[in-house]
């Protein structure tokens, strides 16, 4: 009898640990879909079984690149324009949070001036926003930005606050014993110490930002994803929503991951993901 | 006895009114340049704020401390402290949290080679240059304690001021770290100031023990000087005259004396 190499025993390991992870979630999705084409396939259904969805998205799925000119353009284009939007206005959120975070979470008196108005701001839904910035701006595009801004922002503030207030004394005291100036003190403690908080603030930002760039596109109009969805709702074409529903799920879950990611990496392993 | 470290009437009281509580009260001691001194006492006897105050990280309420004559107001490298909890930046690998200390110390003053070869010195003189790419989380207690050491060593400090810093470690640890640290004070004659509960600890490493009365408002109860001879080895001391005499003094008064200064 000849005896199994050790290679073997770790493949077939390493492939039960892998299909223990993978198949779960694709045999729950199988299910749900069964469960969806049963409830959806009688005549007097509202909304399409999944089959028909993408039968009549098909079009839709294998060219998401084509452009015939104004908004008749594939749904890769308008998600990047959506994917621009929350860009940009994320990237400001994201150094505003963290300078105000910072700021707020380091003086006492910002902190007692600033906290209140902050606590009562976060509230605002970021929709309602939206009239006023395009009364400010009166252009779309810089409005759907200082939505994003607006929404993604509280939690980042929030957060930096919190992870720099519990910076530990060890390491403010490590700090005075070396003497480190502010610029030193900020890149070398504070910075990493407040890591996994901002790092939290960040990742929340990112799946708001998403959330509220989908509902602000609906009202704007123009290229972008929400405006795609509310195009096809108006023209009744249901499975266009879907397949929209389902990209916009995929994309707002790797950008989560891609925050995430970015945390573990430049938090040094301080961030846990 | 030269005069090198000098705390002179400190004392210290915590909170305002009603709440007010006096820790300190009139601390005053000599501390020669190149002696080790244990500060020994019950625990919340006020030990520690006397070496954050000798450190510059909680203020007097009155009297000073002078280091080679000049009074001390702030933290500073002069006085690098190894911390309880050893304190390391986790974010940080063995080998940086060293040369982040020799970095801010000596930029201008060594240059990038000799400041890579002066922490490579202070991390061998601990025995951890092996784990030096490694990050604290990584490694054992002791072995962080090590680099707690190494870091306060590399800042070159008048006073080493040591915060019970085997406090955390299992006995055997304990025992090989406080054999490293004779090694080092033997090797580099620093000033040392060690707070300390343990007794055998305090007469194995010291040259005097300053023993401290129980809070509140502790003041000094008695110094012993440790008369034994260096090299010191453990083993030797169990039956050593001196080493038992100093000892039951040391424990005579954490048991039965320490209450008394107090009453009076």
């Amino acid at each position: 009898m000849r005896k199994t190499p050790a290679w073997v025993h770790a493949l077939r390991a390493r492939a039960i640990h892998v299909a223990g992870i993978v198949l779960p979630p694709v045999v729950m999705l199988a299910l749900l879909g069964v469960v969806w084409e049963f409830l959806c396939s009688s005549p007097d259904a509202t909304l399409p079984p999944p089959s028909k969805v993408v039968t009549d998205t098909w079009e839709l799925i294998t060219q998401p690149f084509y452009d015939n000119g104004g908004n008749d353009k594939g749904l890769f284009w308008h998600l990047l324009a959506s994917l621009k939007r929350v860009a940009l206005g994320y990237t400001f959120a994201a150094t505003g949070g963290i300078a105000l975070g910072v700021l707020i979470g380091s003086s006492k008196w910002a902190m007692r001036a600033l906290d209140p108005l902050f606590q009562v701001l976060r509230t605002i839904p970021p929709l309602a926003w939206l009239p006023l910035s395009l009364a400010a701006f009166r252009d779309g595009q810089p409005s759907a930005i200082f939505v994003i801004f607006i929404t993604a922002i509280w939690p980042i503030i929030i957060n930096t606050a919190v992870g720099v207030r519990n910076i530990a004394q060890d390491y403010r005291n490590v700090a005075k014993v070396l003497r480190l100036n502010g610029a030193e003190f900020f890149t070398t403690i504070m910075l990493p110490a407040a890591a996994p908080y901002i790092f939290t603030g960040l990742r929340i930002g990112i799946g708001l930002s998403w959330l509220a760039i989908v509902a602000a596109e609906m009202l704007i109009g123009g290229v972008g994803i929400g405006f795609f969805i509310w195009d096809a709702w108006n023209s009744s074409l249901i499975s266009d929503i879907i397949l929209a529903l389902v990209y916009v799920g995929i994309i707002g879950f790797l950008l989560d991951r891609l925050v995430a990611l970015a945390g573990k990496f430049i938090g040094r392993g301080t961030v846990s993901v | 006895m030269t005069e090198y470290l000098k705390i002179e009437h400190v004392c210290k009281t915590f909170g305002k009114g009603e709440s007010r509580s006096e820790v300190l009260r009139d601390i005053s001691l000599d501390v020669a340049k190149g002696e080790y001194l244990a500060i020994i006492g019950h625990s919340g006897c006020g030990k520690s704020t006397l070496l954050n105050i000798v450190a510059g990280l909680t203020e007097a309420s009155s009297g000073y401390v002078f280091l080679e004559g000049r009074e001390v107001h702030q933290p500073g490298p002069d006085r690098a402290v190894v911390f309880q909890n050893h304190s390391l930046l986790p974010w940080l690998t063995v080998y940086d949290n060293v040369r982040l200390a020799v970095d801010k110390i000596f930029r201008g003053r060594k240059s990038t080679a000799e400041r890579h070869d002066w922490t490579l010195r202070n991390l061998e003189l601990v025995h951890m240059t092996h784990a030096m790419k490694k990050r604290p989380g990584e490694i054992s207690g002791g072995m962080k304690q090590r680099v707690g050491i190494a870091r306060a060593l590399a800042m070159s400090p008048k006073v080493l001021l040591l915060d019970e810093p085997f406090g955390a470690l299992d006995a055997l640890t304990r025992a090989h770290l406080q054999e490293e640290v004779m090694k080092i004070h033997a090797e580099l004659n620093n000033t040392v100031l060690m707070i300390t509960h343990d007794v055998d600890e305090a007469v194995l490493l010291s040259d005097r023990i300053v023993m401290m009365t129980n809070g509140p408002a502790a003041q000094i109860g008695e110094v012993h000087r440790v008369e034994l001879s260096r090299p010191r080895n453990r083993l030797d001391l169990i039956a050593n005259a001196g080493y038992i005499e100093s000892r039951a003094r040391v424990l005579e008064f954490l048991h039965k004396k320490s209450h008394y200064v107090e009453a009076a």
